[in-house]
């Protein structure tokens, strides 16, 4: 369980996370959506303790991070930036991390197998590719078997494989009763993956909702008509719920009626239909219309808010 | 690279035994952190090598040429001062490891681990600076012995005014130097380590490393040589180096009150890095 209250970060006068309240739960995934530079990974880093709130509060299983006594056994933690030494060898940056909490070497090599690093483990992690990169660092994440499982854009760099793989091991992660609490700026991974969503934009909160509901709330339902008579049907439609789009001639789309709904009144008037097709709309556009007044630099010039933040920070 | 499991073995439902993190397990990974790296064992050697290298060197140049050495070149010969030497190359070296011990994290971002693992931070830091100092100490303190009994192995059988030049370990002072370089290795590698710490930043952290022990000395003989002389015997390196020297040299502290003057700016250089530590985002 992660609980966060009216957390706030501030640099300069760039406000990366703005007065955030949201509880992650145990056994189910809870994905944490907003453009990049949204404060995604800000908010997870004072999840963690390196970076310090300006304002308000986050624990993780009723304590603060730093307050833990065994840290690596409450969260695991994948963060976007990487955190590795390139000049040390898979196996070391994983031991010395499990000897800080009295880990075994056994939990290690266990951990090298479960990502699949064993043909590497004594290479030099500089040498590594972006997946291999991403694999070593949520072997490093799971090793303490921590309770709450908590992954920065794990998806990045990794092949379809892996990207599967992820999904079935954040999935069986929360049906073990974790918490499972992974970040993305893109809605279609959450779709497949998550099972709660907490969405936000220029580090304000948006919705935090279950991903059914988004989906119903969200993916519009469009029909597209063909008829010779589509110009009457359009006449016919007409109405303050209904939006009506031509887009050729005999080819209209139509928003805010069901199919079953199109075809009974157009059989009732004996207008013909040459086709009647529900479209779904992509949950990617619904994500985008939600957070558009929320992302900082639509297509100005501006530098991008990720990047002057870590200006500052840096 | 393919996925040879992309199934969770069964041994991630079970919990590892409940542990917590300690200063002794933080020194542990410590000490797997130090040597796991190449960097860190080349620049240890080189430390030691240009200890042994710069007394060795320089005792066999003397003895070839001490027959033809004028009476004053004899009479001005530091036999101790001159097989201890290398400690001011070596200060260089075991300095800007100390720097790169702390500041390396930063740089690849190491640090977020580290700290995730260790939230409280100050154990992180005395973890490093205890394991630095001790593996420092242990190998400074043979190199220094193994300078000072091969550079006066190579002087003995020359003689100056009827005395045999090499010293014994047992001539007043001797013991105290050699072993004291090795104490003064230790601690420019300790301040190197908090002056990482502080800069967060290599480059930043070696330039004030070498800026402080090497540049600042010789710039205060600008100065008058009255201010020089009251000054320059409190600075760092001068007053850390007071205990590798024999006699009773003029402007210069006490050999141990000198150490502990430069223990002290170490202790307190660290002791800022701490508070810094504890304080600043990652």
């Amino acid at each position: 369980m992660i609980e966060a209250r009216n957390l706030t970060k501030r640099y300069g006068d760039t406000t990366a996370v703005d007065d955030l309240t949201f509880k992650v739960r145990p056994g189910i995934v809870t994905g944490f959506l907003g453009p990049n530079g949204s404060g995604k990974s800000t908010t997870m880093r004072m999840i963690l303790g390196l970076d310090a709130p300006s304002a308000g509060d986050v624990t993780v299983n009723g304590k603060h991070y730093a307050d833990q006594s065994a840290p690596l056994h409450e969260v695991g933690a994948l963060l976007e930036a990487r955190s590795i030494h390139p000049g040390r060898s898979a196996y070391s940056h994983l031991l010395a991390l499990a000897q800080t909490h009295g880990i075994p070497r056994s939990r290690v090599t266990e951990l090298i197998e479960l990502v699949g690093l064993e043909a590497v483990e004594r290479k030099r992690a500089g040498q590594f590719s972006l997946g291999m990169g991403q694999r070593l660092g949520i072997a490093a994440a799971l090793l303490g078997d921590p309770e709450v499982v908590m992954l920065d854009e794990p998806v990045n760099g990794l092949d379809p494989d892996g990207i599967r793989w992820i999904r079935d091991l954040m999935k069986q992660l929360a049906a073990e009763g974790r918490t499972v609490f992974l970040s993305s700026h893109l809605m279609s991974e959450m779709a497949l993956t998550a099972d709660h969503l907490i969405v936000i934009g220029r580090g304000r909160l948006i919705a935090d909702l279950s991903v059914d509901e988004f989906i119903r709330r969200h993916s519009r339902s469009i029909v597209r008509v063909r008829s010779p008579n589509a110009t009457e049907l359009a006449a016919l439609f007409a109405s303050p719920h209904v939006s009506i789009d031509a887009l050729e001639p005999g080819l209209i789309e139509v928003e805010g009626l069901t199919a079953p709904e199109i075809g009974e009144w157009a059989a009732a008037k004996g207008f013909v239909l040459h086709e009647l097709a529900p479209q779904q709309a992509s949950l990617e556009e619904a994500f985008m219309s939600m957070t558009r007044d929320d992302v900082e630099y639509h297509a100005t010039a501006s530098i991008p808010e990720t990047e002057k933040v870590e200006a500052i920070a840096a | 690279m393919t996925v040879t499991s992309l199934s969770t073995p069964s041994s991630l439902q079970r919990r590892t035994p409940a542990a917590r993190v300690t200063q002794r397990r933080v020194a542990l990974s410590e000490w797997t952190k130090l040597f796991s790296l190449r960097s860190t064992r080349y620049t240890l050697f080189a430390g030691i090598a240009t200890t042994i290298a710069f007394a060795i060197i320089p005792a066999l140049i003397n003895a070839s040429r001490w027959s033809t050495m004028s009476a004053h070149d004899k009479a001005t010969f530091n036999p101790l001062e001159s097989s201890l030497i290398g400690v001011n190359l070596a200060q260089l070296a075991l300095g800007a490891l100390g720097v790169l011990v702390i500041s390396g994290e930063y740089s690849t971002g190491m640090i977020r681990s580290t700290l995730a693992a260790v939230p409280k931070r100050l154990p992180v830091l005395w973890a490093k600076a205890g394991v630095f100092g001790t593996v420092t100490f242990a190998l400074a303190l043979p190199a220094m012995l193994i300078a000072f009994f091969s550079a006066q192995a190579i002087l003995h059988g020359h003689s100056f005014a009827g005395h045999d030049i090499a010293l014994s370990i047992s001539d007043p002072g001797v013991a105290r130097a050699v072993i004291g370089g090795a104490l003064y290795l230790t601690l420019a590698g300790l301040f190197g380590l908090s002056l990482g710490a502080i800069f967060r930043n290599t480059a930043a952290g070696i330039s004030t490393f070498a800026g402080i022990l090497f540049v600042v000395p010789p710039l205060l003989e600008v100065l008058p040589s009255s201010w020089n002389n009251a000054i320059s015997p409190y600075l760092p390196s001068k007053a850390g180096q007071a205990i590798m020297q024999i006699g009773n040299p003029a402007h210069t502290l006490g050999p141990w009150t000198g150490l502990a003057l430069f223990a002290g700016y170490t202790a307190l250089t660290m002791a800022a890095a701490a508070a810094f530590l504890k304080r600043r985002d990652v």
